[in-house]
């Protein structure tokens, strides 16, 4: 076999094994993310609706305490080992939501917790949080600095 | 009355739209790119920096409530807007502003993280 016909014979061949492979459904995927993020940002509006009415939070101290009930939320159900099974279904629907960062920091806490406590738990924690907060600091600093120097 | 309620309704739906919108842009990523979770997580957090560095996102967490700021994004936007805060008090300010606007976040991850390793044990992948 020379030439065109070698090109033509691997060109089958890669077609050939593409429709062996798992088709990747782009728009289903986006539209599971889409419905999963939507609700839990539905149930941050919803506790931050019931805080502002019954606890008479407003600003920075209401936003936060948003944040910490659903962190506490993600962890919940990552201890319950439900998130993992959401996450499945929903992919970046479960990732991006701050449940999502929740359920990063709480789950090598609790996967790693027979490496014990300070090797294991403490440190295995910031797998992927520790990247977050490294560049969220030097980028939120970084602005911060700008805009002090600006006039 | 009604209108009330209605209003009430529509800002569930628009922090349902944006907040399920940000997900589905993340998911396309994830469908071309392969990133991973932490990948993700980082890059959006920094968009959200960014956005609030210009002095963008401010309206979109305006418009959609916890739309906007439940998505990692928000936590850049918190980060960024405490450090601007911070900055119009000086340039003490302009470093600390940023780590004390996400503290409650942080914490909240550390502690609750801990306490649901004392209570569960790591489930078996399978189920």
């Amino acid at each position: 076999m020379t030439g065109k016909n070698r090109e033509n014979y691997n060109k089958n061949y890669v077609a050939y094994v593409n429709s062996f492979a798992p088709k990747t459904h782009h728009f289903k995927n986006c539209l599971r993310a889409f419905l999963v993020g939507g609700f839990i940002c539905c149930i941050g509006q919803f506790l931050r609706f019931i805080l502002e009415i019954a606890f008479h939070l407003s600003g920075d101290e209401l936003a936060g305490t948003v944040s910490v009930l659903l962190i506490f939320l993600g962890t919940l159900l990552t201890g319950l080992g439900v998130y993992d099974r959401i996450g499945r279904n929903a992919g970046a629907g479960s990732i991006v939501p701050i449940t999502g960062f929740a359920n990063s920091v709480c789950s090598p806490a609790i996967e790693f917790k027979t490496e014990g406590w300070i090797y294991g738990t403490a440190a295995k924690m910031f797998v992927v949080a520790g990247p977050i907060i490294v560049f969220g600091v030097l980028a939120g600093t970084a602005v911060g600095l700008i805009y002090l120097l600006l006039p | 009355m009604y209108e009330e309620y209605l209003q009430i309704l529509f800002m569930f739906f628009k922090a349902f739209v944006v907040g399920g919108l940000i997900c589905a842009i993340a998911q396309v990523i994830i469908n071309i790119t392969d990133w991973t979770a932490g990948k993700i997580l980082v890059y959006f957090m920094l968009a959200g920096i960014a956005l609030q560095g210009l002095g963008l996102y401010q309206y979109l967490v305006d418009f959609a409530g916890a739309g906007a700021t439940v998505p990692i994004c928000g936590f850049g936007y918190l980060l960024a807007n405490g450090a601007m805060r911070g900055a119009e008090k000086g340039l003490f300010g302009a470093f600390t502003g940023a780590l004390s606007a996400a503290a409650a976040g942080v914490s909240a991850a550390v502690i609750f993280s801990c306490i649901m390793a004392v209570i569960f044990k790591s489930k078996s992948k399978k189920n």
